[in-house]
């Protein structure tokens, strides 16, 4: 019986890594859960157990703790096939325009801390010669917007890391997923104006997942209304576009 | 606050929606507002999930706490969907004893309303079936009930319509299947005599239901279709075929809302004539069919709700002690049948007892018929409830919006003894609904 393949998802009680992580394990992978919160975490390794037959264990990862890294990478009992980042933080725009700390930390959870962690197991994948690594980052990261460019910027950053990760892995048998969710009804975006007919529940978000890296898809708009809108807004001119305050 | 309705969207009223992320948020929501009420997944079609001043949505609470293969028990959070329940378990070879029309319930209100299913003449309803609740009280207590322990409160909760308090977790037991497949007989019956004897006959199938052409009259009055079904056994399923059937999502959505004119007694009629002449050719033998259309046959038409229009529609769910079932059947009937505009959805079915102080079932027949809400039904179905009453019957209040609390308070007997325990949880009167401002609540 050939071993079964594991997952490790950082970010694993967000709604969107509940429910990516809840995708494989019903795919039978067997699943790493980490994120800052390790006894949050416990509730959703008992139901995937329950669920799926699968093993379930749950780690501590901090995404701004950097210098924790390469511990808690090699504090896993093995290293997994597939690796989701999936932390971020969206912040207050208004607040991180004057507030320089919450600015510094808005850039660090969705652009430094991610990149790092993604770039450490890369250099593993890279030396086993398979693997694929999920970054979720953001439709926001397309075009900067008044409304959340410091957001915007860092998932920017972060999605020309992985665009680049890719490029140098593409000869390598480890591939690289960008995923661009656009509005998902998740704590995150609660209370906040969603646009329905743009918007999806996180669980779309986890299949999709799923599906990018079995399919090794490079780029994943989750819905493909995103992908049109996206190409209208970045294909505005900037004359046009600075005046917009959307 | 929002504007919030049941699956019948009638009443439309406002409701502060909250969502809580853990049981402590849950308990917070309850005590910070008297007049709450636990939602699941809003498929009750009247205002029995809507909370007097606040409504505390429980679907994100959906995870399984512990599974037992040996035993069939299930731990769950009450917030998971009977769908999601049988699309994990159900390729396991488990599914829950007891399923309504549709599998987008969640558990808590499958406990909340103690619903049945085409079993429950043999095998009971929701309730029979549930080992234990964890239930937060209005009073703030977290209490875990059942048979054993707290047994009123456990009794109380199973058809209590969440009065009790909101259901957390619940221990239910799952039944062991060899396929997802239900060997179907189709039976037709020319006139509501023969399709009460078909049920009469019915009776040693484990499922078994009758829809009825409602518009039928005179002496085609009451003619039925009967479905009976049995679990297949592996050696059943045809070569090639999974031993489970993927249940597809509703594939064709209802988009928009239709024109309230769209349903009329021309439409009615001729959607059930060729409803019955197709299902009249399928009786006789027995096939295999999958368990999602047999036990759910609307749910493939996401939002099929739409089909009533903006105004919304009622759906009237009464049941008719054995002894009166015959004549006053076929008197409502008769009278639905000369107003011509109940729709596609009338089911008749045989009822045992039911196992909670409030639930639904009294050993007899029960009808459900729905109705657009326009012109003077509200009239119209208040005489039929006079009918119910005068035999002994009561409505299902999972599906009520407007009965009145005469037609309530005779229907349930039981009331006091639950309003009882209901007092001795809540002394305050924290947990209220729209539901129980209408008929429980002292005004």
């Amino acid at each position: 019986m050939t071993p079964r393949k594991s997952v490790l998802v950082l970010g694993g009680s967000s709604d969107i890594g509940r429910t990516a992580a809840r995708a494989f394990a019903k795919a039978g992978y067997d699943v790493a859960l980490a994120g800052r919160d390790v006894a949050a975490l416990k509730p959703d390794a008992a139901d995937m157990r329950a669920r799926y037959n699968v093993d379930v264990g749950v780690f501590k990862f901090d995404v701004l703790d950097t210098a924790s890294f390469e511990g808690f990478a090699g504090g896993l009992p093995a290293l997994p096939d597939v690796v989701i980042s999936i932390v971020g933080l969206l912040g207050a725009q208004e607040r991180a325009q004057s507030d320089l700390a919450h600015a510094t930390t808005i850039m660090r959870s969705n652009y430094e801390g991610p990149s790092l962690i993604l770039g450490l197991f890369a250099e593993k994948f890279l030396g086993r010669g398979n693997g694929t690594l999920v970054g979720v980052s953001s439709v926001a990261g397309d075009r900067g917007r008044a409304s959340n460019y410091v957001y915007g910027s860092a998932k920017a950053g972060f999605s020309a890391f992985l665009s680049g990760l890719r490029a140098r892995a593409s000869r390598s048998g480890v591939h690289v997923v960008t995923v661009k969710p656009g509005f998902v009804r998740t704590k995150m975006t609660e209370g906040m104006k969603l646009i329905g007919p743009l918007t999806v529940e996180a669980d779309v978000v986890g299949d999709a997942i799923l599906k990018a890296v079995e399919k090794k898809t490079d780029v994943v708009y989750v819905s493909g209304k995103w992908r049109l809108v996206m190409l209208i807004i970045k294909t505005l001119p900037e004359a046009v576009f600075k005046k917009l305050r959307f | 606050m929002t504007l919030v309705s049941g699956w019948g969207r009638f009443p439309v009223v406002d409701s502060d929606v909250l969502r809580p992320r853990s049981f402590d948020a849950v308990g917070e929501a309850v005590a910070a507002a008297s007049g709450s009420v636990a939602r699941g997944n809003g498929r009750a079609y009247g205002d029995a999930g809507i909370g007097a001043r606040r409504t505390i949505a429980m679907t994100g609470f959906d995870r399984v706490r512990s599974f037992d293969p040996a035993t069939g028990y299930i731990r769950l959070e009450a917030g998971m969907l009977l769908s999601d329940l049988i699309d994990t378990f159900g390729p396991r070879g488990f599914l829950p004893f007891v399923v309504p029309g549709t599998r987008f319930v969640s558990v808590g209100g499958a406990i909340a309303a103690d619903v049945h299913g085409k079993n429950h003449h043999c095998e009971g309803g929701f309730g029979r079936y549930v080992g234990s609740i964890l239930l937060r009280t209005g009073q703030g207590e977290t209490i875990e009930a059942s048979r054993a322990e707290n047994a009123d409160a456990f009794f109380a909760t199973i058809g209590g319509m969440g009065l009790t308090g909101v259901i957390l977790e619940a221990t239910i037991r799952l039944r062991p299947v060899e396929t997802g497949w239900i060997r179907e007989r189709v039976i037709s019956a020319v006139d509501l005599d023969a399709a009460m004897r078909a049920l009469d006959a019915g009776d040693s199938a484990t499922y078994s239901v009758a829809w009825i052409d409602c518009a039928a009259a005179g002496g085609n009055l009451g003619r039925s279709l009967i479905y009976l079904g049995e679990h297949a056994g592996a050696d059943e399923v045809a070569g090639g075929a999974e031993r489970f059937p993927v249940g597809k999502d509703p594939g064709l959505a209802m988009p928009i809302d239709l024109p309230s004119m769209t349903l009329n007694r021309y439409s009615i009629r001729a959607f059930n004539e060729l409803y019955y002449r197709m299902g009249a050719r399928r009786a006789g033998g027995s096939h295999v069919v999958s368990l999602f259309p047999y036990f759910f046959p609307l749910d493939s038409i996401g939002g099929w709700n739409r089909i009533y229009g903006k105004r919304g529609f009622l759906q009237h769910q009464c049941v008719i002690p054995e002894q009166s079932a015959r004549d006053v059947l076929g008197e409502i009937l008769a009278r639905v049948s000369k107003r011509g505009d109940a729709s596609f959805l009338a089911v008749l079915k045989k009822l045992g007892y039911g196992d909670g102080i409030l639930s639904f079932p009294l050993p007899g027949y029960t009808l459900a018929l729905d109705f657009p809400l326009r012109g003077d039904i509200l009239n119209f179905l208040d005489e039929i409830d006079r009918l119910v009453v005068a035999a002994g019957g009561r409505l299902y209040l999972a599906k009520d919006a407007r009965q009145s609390r005469a037609t309530f308070e005779a229907g349930y007997p039981a009331l006091q003894r639950f309003n009882a325990i209901r007092k001795s949880l809540d002394p305050a009167g924290n947990i209220r609904s729209k539901l129980s401002q209408r008929l429980f609540d002292e005004v």
